[in-house]
């Protein structure tokens, strides 16, 4: 019966009660989404682009994090750093489509899935054996502390990551919709093989999206080895952003903020009114509960493709 | 020339429904088993048997049951550590409040057991699959573990959240579990529990459970228009998959590891098992047991070739080339064989019933 009123009326009251503390937590969880976004974003410019769900971005993420730290503790200026790694990131892009995609070509979905685990493994070995295991701090100056807003308080930092990644989705945004490139990575998004015949070459298209994806973890890995110190456990986070692109669907841009979003709201409101009365670190499980129970309902995500079947 | 199955005719069903239908392939399985079970034992030290072969075998039976689900039915999973923690810690609850009932039916109700949690988080299967399936099978994987993690009833309450088998004997004083066993008899009883549950699979593999399984993989709608009722079939192979994984987990538990603890099974295990049956071959039998050979000798292999050479290299970068060596490998091999290390070795078999003279 304790039970019971614990997980039933019992946090429904304390939101009732502490109303203001309920809007931080929900904002505190919001703003976490948003850094799930990052990494979810990566995932979604992959498998739009050439269908390979790629689950080396978490490992991409943590391998540009440690890049960009390592040149920055060789001295090297904050910009020049960046760009170095934008160059390296660059390098791996080609280095996999040469390497891993094109010999792949037109193997199973889950082939093509567990290559890019084995990237994770070799990039997770190189990154550490050039830039060492131990954990890094990275501080490039971005604002922290905490800050008041109407009633409620939130970090400094959490704020910059939303308008970082909101900044970067509108670029993107712009890149897909505005450009001839972007054009032509929703052509081979909607169809490998019209728009090969329509002269688009599947390689350079390739190389471009894991181009910018690296470049996408590039900013993931800053925001996120800021907040948490670049270090191995970064490339669970990835995990994370799994159920995220679940809510959103695989194929959607502003499925990933929004799923990140919900995802960051849940897992926060979960844990604070309701992980103490099921003994703690439900944030562990909670995200891929709450996908794997909208997925009953909605296969596709709320704005993934429809999935039509044709025999 | 020695390969070949000319002048072997089959005059009855039972001849032409056999498991090996070729002569030299039912002597080789006979010489296979022989070596395993009378040859290992005599040859192999008390390090090999217990940090070789027994993992090997329980790897090689959750590969097993992965390999039915995924390899046969079609159905992605990355739950396998959840579920392998589900037979391990319902075999050792089951071993511990009822210590009268024999390690045998142990493992067959923690087996049960796991069907039944592997049912539960299968349902989702009916509405979904491909890769949206893999990444709603993490929801097993990570709440299963927490929940073992967390809820102390399963570890008997127990401050370390650490499960250590106790003893059990077959045949009344052959101990399997605990700390009185033997390697040998560890390892007998384990290759015995895994040679008979591959039985079953090979033979579910090629009955008609199996080929509805296949016809649901290759394209289910099609399955359902020829009369293969999805729920059943799907739910069947989820059940049985999560039996064998649920079985191997309580093999880890009691006879491999012999003490426990939940992050045993994370994540990263559920991978070292999906690698193997990719790399052994989806939907092959065989294959199970060459991915777990591949999977578990592979590190042992990179750990010791450098000292072998003569080279010495410092541990962190060992374990750093470790890495780096075994993606790539991963990735050679998809490129190279995506099928599998049994294709290979069908290949193989193939030039062999040709030579010395293919034409």
């Amino acid at each position: 019966m304790h039970f019971l009123y614990s997980i039933t009326i019992d946090p429904f009251a304390q939101i009732i009660a502490a109303p203001d503390f309920f809007l931080e937590v929900l904002v505190g969880g919001l703003l976490t989404g948003v850094m799930y976004s990052l990494v979810a974003l990566g995932f979604v410019l992959i498998y739009k682009a050439s269908g390979v769900f790629n689950f080396a971005q978490g490992t991409m993420v943590l391998f540009a994090a440690l890049t960009f730290v390592g040149l920055i503790e060789l001295k090297l200026p904050i910009w020049l750093a960046a760009v170095l790694t934008m160059a390296v990131m660059t390098a791996f892009a080609f280095a996999v489509e040469r390497l891993v995609l094109r010999p792949l070509v037109n193997q199973a979905e889950i082939i093509l899935f567990m290559s890019t685990i084995g990237i994770g493994f070799v990039l997770e070995g190189l990154g550490q054996m050039l830039w060492g295991g131990d954990v890094h701090t990275l501080d490039i100056g971005l604002p922290s502390g905490p800050i008041k807003l109407g009633f409620i308080t939130i970090s400094k930092f959490d704020l910059v990551a939303a308008v970082v990644a909101g900044l970067l989705v509108t670029v993107l945004a712009i890149f897909f919709q505005r450009t001839r490139i972007g054009r032509a990575l929703r052509a081979v998004a909607d169809d490998h093989q019209a728009a090969l015949s329509v002269g688009i070459s599947l390689k350079q298209i390739w190389v471009i999206v894991w181009t910018t994806s690296g470049l996408v973890a590039l900013v993931a890995g800053i925001m996120w080895g800021t907040s948490l110190g670049v270090q191995f456990s970064l490339t669970l986070v990835a995990l994370k952003a799994l159920p995220v692109l679940i809510l959103g669907g695989f194929t959607s841009v502003p499925g990933a903020i929004v799923g990140g979003l919900i995802v960051g709201a849940v897992e926060k409101i979960g844990e604070v009114f309701w992980g103490p009365a099921l003994g703690g670190a439900i944030e562990d499980w909670l995200a891929y509960m709450l996908a794997l129970v909208f997925l009953l309902f909605r296969p596709q995500g709320l704005f993934g493709e429809r999935i039509i079947e044709r025999v | 020339m020695l390969y070949r199955e000319a002048g072997q005719f089959k005059t009855s069903y039972a001849a032409d429904q056999a498991i090996f239908p070729i002569l030299q392939d039912r002597l080789a399985l006979v010489v296979l088993l022989a070596a395993a079970f009378i040859g290992v034992p005599l040859a192999a030290n008390e390090y090999w048997l217990s940090t070789i072969f027994v993992p090997f075998l329980c790897y090689a039976l959750a590969a097993l049951g992965l390999n039915l689900l995924t390899g046969y039915a079609g159905q992605v999973s990355l739950g396998t550590g959840g579920f392998m923690a589900v037979g391990a810690f319902s075999a050792y609850k089951l071993a511990t409040a009822f210590p009268g009932l024999h390690i045998v039916l142990v493992l067959l109700i923690a087996g049960l057991i796991a069907a039944a949690v592997g049912i539960l988080f299968g349902i989702p299967s009916l509405r979904i699959k491909g890769l949206y399936l893999a990444v709603a099978t993490l929801a097993a994987q990570f709440f299963l573990i927490w929940l073992f993690n967390r809820v102390p009833w399963f570890t008997n309450y127990s401050s370390s959240g650490v499960i250590s088998a106790p003893p059990r004997a077959v045949f009344g004083h052959i101990f399997v579990t605990g700390p009185e066993a033997q390697p040998v008899g560890k390892y007998l009883f384990a290759l015995t529990v895994v040679a008979l549950l591959a039985l079953a699979a090979k033979n579910m593999a090629r009955s008609a459970t199996g080929r509805a399984w296949m016809a649901i993989r290759d394209m289910d709608i099609a399955a359902e228009i020829i009369g293969i009722r999805p729920l059943s079939t799907k739910l069947l192979a989820f059940a049985l998959s999560s039996f064998y994984i649920g079985i191997a987990g309580a093999l880890w538990a009691f006879v491999y590891t012999g003490s426990v603890e939940p992050l045993a099974f994370d994540i990263d295990r559920s991978f070292q098992i999906l690698f193997m049956v990719i790399i052994g071959g989806l939907g092959s039998i065989l294959g199970a047991f060459l991915g777990a050979a591949f999977i578990v000798l592979l590190p042992i292999l990179l750990i010791n070739v450098p000292s072998l050479v003569g080279l010495n290299i410092n541990v962190t970068t060992v374990t750093n080339l470790q890495f780096i060596i075994f993606g790539s490998l991963i990735v050679f091999f998809l490129i190279a064989e995506p099928n599998g290390l049994a294709r290979l070795w069908q290949i193989g078999k193939e030039k062999l019933r040709q030579w010395p003279f293919p034409y």
